[in-house]
């Protein structure tokens, strides 16, 4: 067998991302691909798990039996997801508990939009509509991302994600169709988190600097801003099918662009909640950091039961 | 349904409490599991309690239907759920207890589970169909939360010196809200004469040796002090009881008459 230089290796791996040959895990890959790779998943494990939190806020306070069922189911496709995707990006050879000390050490980040506070039930049906929504968006395309276990990831996920953003919707028309208590509950949520979920799709493209080289390698099959342009033309026509006011004064069709215009993103405010400043960033992993720490004595008991079994076994 | 009358309560009376009884220790355990949420030690224990949570919300979602079909007061199952008073709900006080922690939670789990599968085997052949079917869709869902309970019991006591310290700590506890497990009064009677509900005196001897079979297998001691609380199936609960309903009532009560 020749060995073949790193060139000759990178080419070889070009061509197959070209050729749309999905990369596996025991592929040759360059370590960029690795390591953009093993953050982005982990990253998508940790919105997912973090994304619990908000939701489950309200899991206890749930106005009837039907919402509460559905939003357990909800919490828990999220955990699941967060399962599929620590096991994606453990192919790659990222161990699960040390990605999610990495998280609670502030090393690794999650969505910036989990950071913001559930404050009503109408947040409930704003999440559902605008945040999964979004995810969609960006998930999407994730489908046909060069990496194989990502990619079949995605396929699983974004069939749930569309299920979760429906019953958001449902949510949300309820309420705007409701008593203007109501109304006024679901309007008051969409002010809160217009803004946070147009965020959700990263920075503009030229403020985006591993962009370029992830949509070469097919980890990223669109940019930041054509997924927030295509985001913002499909949910505008939503929130005016159920008479919410988007809030922004600078929204306005245009006609030879075939697509909405829109103000100017507060990218001050995304900056500061990326770096931990924003309303629950400690919260939320304080809430996970307790968890892990709450439960260490279970996962000792489980390891140290499990040893004395195996013990028992070969004795007998 | 046949209207007869036995100790001051129609037969109709009788079953429509009965059966919003199973529906209150569903509803309650399903709502205190649900506050696990998020906050497990370890994913996949997450996804497991929530799992249960679920299955518990649906079984109140089921005996409720069936409640407001047996006697229509013009009641919803969410007005049932959400809206009564405290005295009005006549769940196990066992269910109520707050989580405390995994371990708590597990043995409360237990005690409940090991009961449960024994009242919904029986609840199988009620001469009320719609309760048997009922009871065999819950069955199967409690099979696997019993199964889920007593590996953990297991794993608990025969695992660290901490997680025996805390869980056999957890045992002496819940202890004394047991035998309520085995309560009756004349709703009871009334559904077992008709063999509409179960006679829950029968299968004590089986829920203790079961109980006992598992513990000792998780090297735990059932304790000595033997006194014992009841009062949930008579609406009289523990201090814990009005903060669980306080959350879990609080859109129907600061939003009423309204559809979410």
């Amino acid at each position: 067998m020749s060995t073949k230089n790193i060139e000759e290796l990178e080419r070889e791996f070009q061509a197959k991302i070209d050729a749309d040959i999905k990369i596996e895990p025991n592929d040759w890959m360059p370590e960029g691909y690795r390591k953009t790779l093993m953050r982005q998943i982990s990253q998508h494990a940790h919105s997912e798990i973090v994304g619990m939190l908000p939701e489950g806020n309200w899991i206890t306070r749930a106005p009837s039996l039907k919402r509460k069922a559905v939003l357990l189911a909800k919490v828990q496709d999220e955990a699941g997801h967060g399962l599929y995707l620590y096991s994606a990006a453990e192919t790659l050879g990222l161990d699960r508990e040390k990605s999610i000390d990495d998280l609670h050490s502030g090393k690794a980040k999650y969505s910036s939009i989990f950071n913001y506070p559930t404050l009503t039930w109408a947040d409930m049906g704003t999440i559902g509509w605008l945040v999964d929504g979004a995810a969609i968006m960006n998930q999407v395309p994730l489908c046909r991302c060069s990496y194989g276990p990502y990619a079949r990831a995605m396929v699983r996920v974004c069939k749930e994600e569309s299920f979760h953003q429906r019953q958001g919707f449902e949510i949300v028309s309820l309420l705007a169709n409701g008593t203007p208590e109501q109304k006024q509950m679901a309007q008051d949520s969409l002010n809160r988190f217009w803004w946070p979920a147009l965020m959700m799709f990263g920075p503009n493209d030229d403020n985006s600097p591993n962009s370029a080289q992830s949509i070469k390698w097919k980890i990223k099959r669109s940019s930041n801003d054509e997924l927030r342009q295509q985001f913002i033309d499909v949910t505008v026509a939503q929130a005016e099918m159920v008479g919410l006011t988007i809030p922004d004064k600078d929204l306005k069709w245009n006609e030879a662009r075939g697509s909405y215009d829109f103000g100017t993103i507060n990218w001050e405010e995304f900056n500061q909640v990326i770096q931990g400043n924003g309303p629950c960033n400690k919260e939320r992993i304080d809430a996970r950091r307790n968890a892990k720490e709450n439960g260490a004595w279970v996962r000792e008991a489980a390891n140290a039961f499990a040893e004395k079994r195996k013990k028992k076994e070969l004795t007998h | 349904m046949e209207y007869l009358t036995c100790n001051h309560m129609t037969t109709q009376e009788a079953f429509y409490s009965y059966i919003v009884r199973l529906g209150d220790d569903s509803l309650i355990l399903g709502q205190r599991l649900s506050e696990w949420c998020g906050h497990g030690p370890v994913l996949e224990e997450d996804i497991a309690l929530t799992n249960i949570a679920l299955d518990l919300i649906g079984q109140t979602n089921n005996l409720y239907e069936l409640a407001v079909s047996i006697e229509n007061k013009g009641e919803n199952i969410d007005q049932l759920a959400f809206l009564r008073l405290e005295k009005e709900y006549e769940n196990l006080l066992l269910v109520e207890q707050p989580n405390v922690d995994f371990g708590y939670t597990i043995v409360r789990q237990f005690f409940f589970d090991v009961y449960r599968k024994l009242v919904f085997e029986a609840l199988c052949n009620s001469t009320d169909e719609r309760l048997a079917g009922i009871a065999e869709k819950s069955l199967k869902e409690t099979k696997y939360h019993l199964k889920h309970s007593s590996e953990w019991v297991i794993r608990l006591g025969d695992g660290t010196e901490e997680s025996h310290r805390r869980v056999q700590e957890a045992v002496n506890t819940l202890w004394k809200f047991t035998d309520e497990l085995f309560f009756q009064d004349e709703v009871d009677q009334n559904v077992i004469e008709l063999g509409l509900g179960v006679d829950n005196s029968n299968f004590k001897a089986t829920w203790n040796s079961h109980v006992e079979h598992v513990l000792t297998e998780a090297t735990l001691t059932i304790p000595t002090n033997s006194w014992q609380h009841t009062g949930g199936r008579k609406g009289i609960h523990t201090e814990y009881f009005g903060y669980l309903l306080s959350e879990m009532q609080y859109m129907q009560r600061a939003y009423p008459n309204m559809e979410w």
